[in-house]
């Protein structure tokens, strides 16, 4: 026996598909991947959505998810196949000494039972310690965890703390029966960038204090770049390459690397003028109901032909200000004045050409457009709704304009549910462009994709801008989409604006507080990044 | 052809029940050995050469009632579905995409509908208004459209909040717009497989009213009133009331075969909700 923790070889794992109108079919989702992994390492799992990134993790705990079979290879932890192993033989390692962290932990927590109950669960049962001491270890990991009052953190339910606090809950739960690996599926992914980067710092920190060796699965290069010791890329259930983090990110070998190592570019430079104003909103309060306020006194303007980044975390009202503009949620007090006119606040006063101007794409394709829909009829329905176009006539428009967001003529007849990520996405520019619209509100159109194909939707929407001069109002968390895209810039931080410019004075300093920590806290394609980024934190803190 | 050579067995099985039903209930006059109200035998016959099923508790032929029956029960039991389909749906998409008082006024008014009891309320309104065929429908839709309403409601309140909708609202579409092209497809599954339990339903119910001498007036035929009728020569070992009793449960069986085939063709082929 090495010191190998874990040793898989030509993993193979197969899935029975469904498709719709055929037989089943067994498709092979994982192809012979191999690694290993020594005590107290990390190793990260990156690729896109369906290279098999979450499949090969479960694999790891000799787990198959949803009708997938592990048909082929091997997989020693400790010396031991637990692909061959009895399934109790499974069932004992699973929680004591393979433990996994799921993407959401709001979703993985029991809401009727406290959080420390929880944590300690698995442990007892396992009978790796009794309960007081788990309950001891586990106020031990709350302080490793940076969580606030570790000695009463387990007594709360898990609606009583906040997404952060849960994720690094979900992390104490995993740490708890000293395990020798655990399996960290998406931690951070559906966090905020502020509060991933505390998560991220409480993991890696917890990692090297108790040294369990992990396997770290993301999409985002940038985040695995700080925890990991080792990198492979996964695509299409193959590796891609497989080594050293330093290898990976500074010089990547094979091509798909290199594009992800690469991705979001500068796509546009910023625009000169920005005077002449399409849309302007002053002084916008706006409220759920008669006591919830959400928007304070939000002022900013879009000129006409340019892109405006709304940026800020989940909550801080980007979405509300983009109800407001198209009249779903009318303000209480305020002005919206586009294209030289008042816009009326409620939707049902506007009239039709108001609408026709003002076009939304969603952050989920999938629910945006109806599933008994074909592509025909979504993309038709503005063409014969505002400009009467019928038979003839509208087909040729609507073949003209799935030309334009390059797809073509072949997809015209198929349903939603038959396309990809980025083609829904495509087929819901499509829809907005065929009412011709100059203002197109995106709702993090993007951040639902993966990263190449994000940046082709990107880059297909910054070409329509040129060609057919309409704005975006662009809400986003991104700053790197931010950085790629935006003519100017509005930061927004609890319903308030706190910044707003032209891109290059936005992200220039002197920053305000909020700005500086949301920008600090985007994580970067560079080894050390996270230290040095939360040493900014504490020396500014002693500063102040 | 086509279509049926893409079918699967069980709904192939469910559409020869449906269509022996109704071809036996549309050419009765022609097929029908006895008359309608004939007696033509002894009470009780077993099925002879003579009676293929037998005579029923007065001596009539039940072959024949069985056939001038189904005119009766399929004709009034399909029309109170659709019926109370069309009105149910309508009301509870439409209070779905308005909210408001509109929401509230319609569906307390369900409430309250509900809240009688509907073989009471059925008999009420029965007994006070003039025994017509029509007014029969439309009380037993009426009553129905009830159920419909607490369930369509329920399934577009979901479907409303979708981004699609909100779509086609900031497009401008109209109400009816949204009601039949957005939200009406996408319900359509459970709405579906809620018709089929309500047609067996709407059978069973027309029974009932007919025992209660509200329904169907002997000595019309009707499948529910025959059970009925028959019911005591069970007691002496005679076979007479299964035999509508299992032309009601295979009629009940066949459209929900054809239904569940539907079911699966609406939700699978477009990525819908519903089962795969």
């Amino acid at each position: 026996m090495s010191d190998k923790l874990l040793n898989v070889k030509n993993l193979r794992i197969e899935a029975t598909v469904y498709p719709p109108g055929e037989t089943p079919k067994d498709i092979v989702i994982v192809h012979g991947v191999s690694f290993t992994l020594e005590k107290g390492k990390v190793l990260g799992l990156i690729g896109e959505s369906g290279a098999g990134k979450s499949t090969i993790g479960l694999a790891s705990m000799a787990y198959g998810r949803g009708g997938c079979r592990i048909t082929g290879g091997t997989a020693h932890f400790n010396g031991e196949d637990i692909l061959a192993s009895s399934k109790s033989r499974v069932r004992g390692l699973r929680g004591s000494k393979i433990c996994y962290v799921a993407q959401s932990a709001a979703a993985a927590f029991n809401p009727a039972h406290r959080l420390g109950d929880q944590i300690v669960e698995a442990t007892v049962l396992h009978g790796v310690s009794s309960r007081a001491e788990a309950m001891e270890r586990a106020d031990h990991l709350f302080d490793i965890l940076g969580l606030p009052n570790p000695k009463e953190f387990g007594q709360r339910y898990p609606h009583q703390v906040s997404g952060g606090q849960l994720q690094r809950a979900m992390t104490a739960m995993a740490l708890c029966s000293q395990p020798d690996l655990i399996v960290f599926d998406e931690p951070t992914t559906a966090l905020d960038v502020t509060t991933q980067i505390d998560v991220l710092a409480a993991i890696k920190h917890a990692i090297e204090e108790t040294g369990t060796a992990a396997l770290y699965i993301t999409h985002d290069l940038a985040v695995v770049a700080q925890v990991s010791d080792d990198i492979m890329v996964l695509r299409h259930g193959k590796t891609i390459e497989y080594g050293p983090v330093a290898q990976i990110i500074e010089t990547p070998q094979e091509e798909y690397t290199r594009e992800l190592v690469s991705v979001r570019s500068n796509i546009k430079s910023e625009a000169e003028d920005q005077s002449k104003p399409l849309l302007t909103i002053e002084n916008i309060d706006a409220a759920y109901g008669n006591s919830l306020q959400v928007l304070f006194d939000v002022s900013f303007h879009l000129p006409k032909g340019q892109t405006l980044a709304v940026v800020g975390e989940s909550g801080s009202g980007k979405s509300t200000t983009a109800r407001v503009i198209t009249g779903l949620l009318p303000q209480r007090s305020g002005r919206v004045t586009f294209d030289g006119r008042d816009l009326a606040p409620k939707l049902a006063d506007r009239p039709r050409e108001d609408l026709r101007d003002l076009q939304m794409i969603y952050q989920m394709a999938d629910v945006a457009m109806n599933p008994r829909h074909t592509v025909r009829d979504i993309i038709g329905r503005p063409l014969s709704f505002y400009f009467g176009l019928r038979g003839r006539e509208k087909e040729k428009r609507v073949i003209e304009l799935l030309d334009q967001i390059e797809m073509g003529e072949s997809f015209i007849d198929r349903y939603p549910a038959e396309l990809s990520g980025g083609q829904k996405q495509r087929v819901c520019i499509a829809r907005s462009l065929a009412a011709d619209p100059k203002l197109i509100i995106c709702d993090e159109p993007t951040s639902a994709l993966d990263p190449l194909v994000a940046e082709d939707i990107l880059k297909l929407l910054m070409s329509l801008q040129k060609e057919t001069q309409v704005s975006y109002l662009f809400i986003t968390h991104d700053i790197a989409t931010v950085r790629a895209i935006a003519d100017s810039i509005a930061v927004m931080y609890q319903g308030r604006l706190v910044r707003f410019g032209p891109k290059s004075q936005v992200l220039s300093p002197p920053f305000d507080d909020y700005t500086d920590l949301l920008l600090k806290s985007v994580p970067e394609m560079e080894l050390g990044w996270l230290e040095k980024a939360l040493s900014d934190r504490k020396m500014e803190a002693a500063g102040n | 052809m086509q279509m049926i050579k893409a079918m699967p067995w069980s709904a192939r099985i469910g559409l020869l029940g449906v269509f022996i039903f109704l071809f036996s209930a549309v050419f009765a006059d022609v097929l029908a050995p006895y008359g309608e109200r004939e007696i033509v035998g002894d009470v009780w016959e077993p099925s002879s050469a003579k009676y293929l099923m037998g005579t029923d508790n007065l001596g009539r032929d039940l072959l024949s009632r069985m056939m001038y029956g189904a005119q009766t029960t399929i004709f009034i039991s399909a029309a109170a579905s659709v019926l109370s389909f069309s009105l149910g749906i309508f009301l509870s998409f439409l209070a779905a995409v308005m909210r408001g008082w509109t929401d509230q006024v319609l569906s307390r008014l369900n409430d309250l509908m509900m809240a009688i009891p509907t073989l009471i309320f059925a008999l009420v309104v029965l007994a006070a208004l003039p025994q017509e065929l029509w007014i029969l429908v439309l009380v037993m839709a009426l009553i129905d459209s009830t159920r419909v309403f607490r369930l369509g409601r329920a399934v577009a309140v979901d479907i409303v909040v979708m981004d699609y909708v909100e779509a086609a609202r900031l497009r401008g579409e109209g109400r009816m717009w949204i009601i039949f092209r957005e939200i009406l497809p996408n319900a359509l599954s459970p709405l579906l497989a809620e018709f089929g339990l309500r047609f067996a339903f709407a059978v069973l119910f027309l029974s009932s009213l007919s025992f209660l001498g509200l329904g169907i007036q002997p000595p019309e035929a009707d499948w529910g009133g025959m059970v009925k009728d028959n019911k005591d020569g069970i007691i002496f070992g005679v076979p007479a009331a299964l035999i509508p009793g299992g032309a009601i449960a295979a009629l009940a069986i066949s459209v929900n075969l054809i239904v569940d085939w539907l079911l699966n063709r609406t939700s699978s082929l477009k990525g819908g909700r519903g089962d795969v």
